[in-house]
């Protein structure tokens, strides 16, 4: 659909509403941050407002319509909801926006209760099992009591065992009711043989679905990432000792190496502002940088959690310290690639919504998923496998029902 | 164009869907200029080739497409679906149930119920005889008092047989063009009477809650039925009510205390409109 061109913008109704709020009435134009770097499409409304709200500092939203929309593709509206109320600015959004900003925050509240209720079910599921189950990724931050929790809409619940116990955890979710329908043969192979995860299953009554991983990056891929150092590190979840969560570094390595080195970017904001969150909640701690460096050279992650400090530093303002961002043990990018990435990445980490698209957009979603398959599978793989999925084609989804469906 | 509390983008390329709007939507305000809008809706011909042999009409609403694009001649009531698949999709601002409503003297009748109970017929017939239209399938519930009913005040959909029965009923009324073979059989739009435009920004208390069900050959039947059990298909019947966790309860525990609560059969109109003008001077 052709971006809406007509000048569809709030002047009036924000004027009169901003007389009160000297922050908002007196606010200049977004300004980037002395590591701001080049500046993105200014149509990228909803970066550039989450960058200052994180930074507690002023908005000035020339067009609420155009960010609600944004923030709704992103999956960010009710985060903005949350920042915007954080910041003492909620109450002065005209009403129209402030209604679909109130209302998404009181979905995902009940999306985490839901989760919380899920995970419980999963406990109840794997209880036999008597050994810990580590939360992964949303259910993670929710039950974890983390940043990036607020605001936070889910579509399943990731969870991490060890591989020796894959068979009877699977078995014990299959007796509590998940199932994971029906796979062709191949789809079965090439979760089992290659994923970091097994097929994903469904609740047959709730619907509510559940991925099991026993590691956090493919079995196919280069790096020879041993999980077992993983499990290790874990933390209890504050106030339930059976559930636990991967250490802070590995969360961030975890969750920067899904986002960078996947090449999926449909929930790509969210998912850097995810980054943003964690870094500047666990970076509060001096102490914890050296840390998190060695841990990504450890677990031979340095360079996506170099992409991630950079791009949540310059879209969002993540405070990265100085000599972290430029540390050498990063292994960064040379001088021509750094660009060339920069560029793609500006791209992908925008909402997916049609008035972000610009004329590189295309390309840059489409090398980056390219990117994303060579770092996942040795040629021999890959190319068999893209060969099938491009003949295959998409699978037949079922044709949604207004307001019903499953919560998750 | 703005139906009660909603704002609505409309972009088409399809000049007959515009004129047919017009006219059922006759009365709605209409602005170029809003600030915000609701809902972003476009109707267009997807592009692919068929536009060339058998065109289609797709609905997006902001570049999402909730249903698979339909026959050209079909964009009308697609438009209507759309716009329903938008409030129940995108708004929690109001707790929504899916009932028709209509009022009198600012009391509501919140009439819930199954897809061919003939919900939007009665609701039509009795529009026609007095009472204020709010909407044929959306009672929205403000969350702010927890009892305001804030109307819509658009087209009634009705189907197959009802189609014929309201001509014969309200043969001033005005009606779309009758789509054939959609997925809900034929359909034709009723235009709502000019006074449940005129008031469609004034909220209504809910005074009765009512499940219709049309059958044919019987004497028409009010009879009281139990609040629990309507408590609980009020519940199903809402969109959002899980969404508001403790607070939906609460605010539709207290609109099922507060209402009279009947079930009716029904086999024809006019008898339905004298029972409900004695159930509205009775309380």
């Amino acid at each position: 659909m052709p971006a809406l061109t007509k000048p569809w913008r709030s002047s009036i109704a924000w004027n009169r509403a901003t007389d009160r709020v000297p922050a908002l009435a007196d606010a200049a134009p977004l300004q980037r941050t002395k590591h701001g770097g080049e500046a993105s499409s200014s149509r990228v409304l909803l970066r550039d407002a989450l960058h200052s709200l994180h930074r507690r500092g002023a908005v000035a939203v020339q067009d609420w319509d155009l960010l609600i929309r944004q923030a709704r593709r992103a999956g960010l509206l009710a985060r903005l909801g949350y920042e915007l109320a954080d910041s003492g600015l909620l109450r002065s959004v005209p009403a129209g926006p402030r209604h679909y900003l109130e209302g998404e925050c009181i979905v995902a509240e009940k999306h985490a209760r839901d989760v919380r209720w899920e995970v419980r079910q999963i406990k109840v599921a794997l209880a036999e099992m008597g050994a810990p189950i580590v939360l992964l990724k949303g259910a993670a931050y929710t039950l974890a009591g983390l940043p990036p929790a607020r605001g936070r809409l889910f579509t399943d619940i990731d969870i991490m065992v060890p591989y020796e116990s894959l068979g009877k955890v699977e078995a014990a979710l299959r007796r509590a009711g998940w199932d994971s329908g029906d796979l062709t043969p191949y789809d079965e192979r090439y979760y089992r043989r290659w994923m970091h995860q097994i097929p994903p299953m469904t609740h047959v009554l709730r619907g509510t679905a559940i991925d099991v991983h026993h590691t956090i990056v493919a079995r196919t891929t280069r790096h020879r990432l041993n999980a077992r150092k993983l499990f290790e590190t874990t933390v209890p979840v504050p106030g339930d000792p059976t559930l636990r969560t991967l250490a802070p570094a590995d969360m961030i390595l975890h969750s920067a190496t899904h986002l960078l080195n996947e090449g999926e970017f449909e929930r790509g904001l969210r998912d850097i502002d995810d980054l943003h969150l964690l870094l500047r909640h666990f970076g509060a701690d001096p102490d914890f940088w050296p840390l998190l460096l060695e841990r990504a050279a450890e677990l031979d992650l340095k360079r996506p959690l170099y992409y991630a400090m950079r791009y949540a530093q310059r879209f969002l303002g993540a405070p990265i310290p100085e000599d972290v961002a430029n540390s050498a043990r990063l292994a960064p990018p040379g001088a021509v690639l750094r660009p060339v990435m920069d560029r793609l990445f500006d791209r992908a980490l925008r909402p997916t919504h049609a008035s972000c698209r610009d004329a590189l957009s295309g390309l840059a979603l489409l090398l980056l998923y390219l990117r994303g398959h060579l770092l996942l599978m040795p040629p021999h793989i890959l190319v068999p496998h893209l060969l099938r999925k491009a003949f295959r084609g998409k699978p037949k989804e079922p044709e949604p029902r207004p307001g019903l469906g499953n919560p998750f | 164009m703005r139906t009660g509390p909603f704002w609505t983008h409309l972009r088409t390329p399809i000049r007959g869907l515009v004129d047919e709007i017009a006219t059922l939507y006759e009365g709605h305000p209409i602005s170029a200029s809003e600030a915000f809008a609701d809902f972003h809706v476009s109707i267009a011909p997807p592009i692919s080739l068929r536009r060339w042999f058998r065109p289609k009409a797709q609905f997006l609403a902001d570049g999402i497409e909730p249903f698979h694009p339909l026959p050209f001649d079909q964009a009308l009531p697609m438009f209507e679906w759309g716009l329903n698949w938008c409030v129940a999709t995108y708004v929690n601002h109001f707790l929504i149930v899916h009932a028709a409503v209509i009022a009198r003297g600012g009391r509501a009748v919140i009439m819930p119920g199954a897809p061919g109970s003939g919900k939007s017929t009665l609701a039509a017939g009795l529009v026609n005889r007095g009472w204020r239209l709010l909407s044929d399938e959306l009672t929205l519930i403000s969350l702010e008092d927890g009892s305001s009913i804030f109307g819509l005040a658009r087209p009634v959909s009705l189907k197959n047989e009802s189609i014929e029965v309201m001509r014969r009923f309200a043969p001033s009324a005005t009606l779309s063009r009758v789509v054939h073979d959609t997925a809900k059989g034929s359909v034709a739009l009723l235009k709502p009477p000019a006074e449940s435009i005129a008031q469609v920004a004034e909220p209504a208390r809910p005074a009765w809650i009512v499940f219709p069900k049309y059958l044919s050959g019987l004497p028409a039947l009010l009879e009281p039925k139990p609040k629990a059990a309507i408590m609980i298909e009020m519940a199903k019947n809402a969109f959002n009510y899980s969404t508001h966790g403790a607070r939906g309860f609460a605010i539709l525990a207290d609109i099922v205390d507060s209402c009279a609560c009947y079930k009716f059969t029904y086999a024809g109109l006019d008898e339905a409109v004298e029972i409900f003008d004695r159930l509205e001077s009775r309380h």
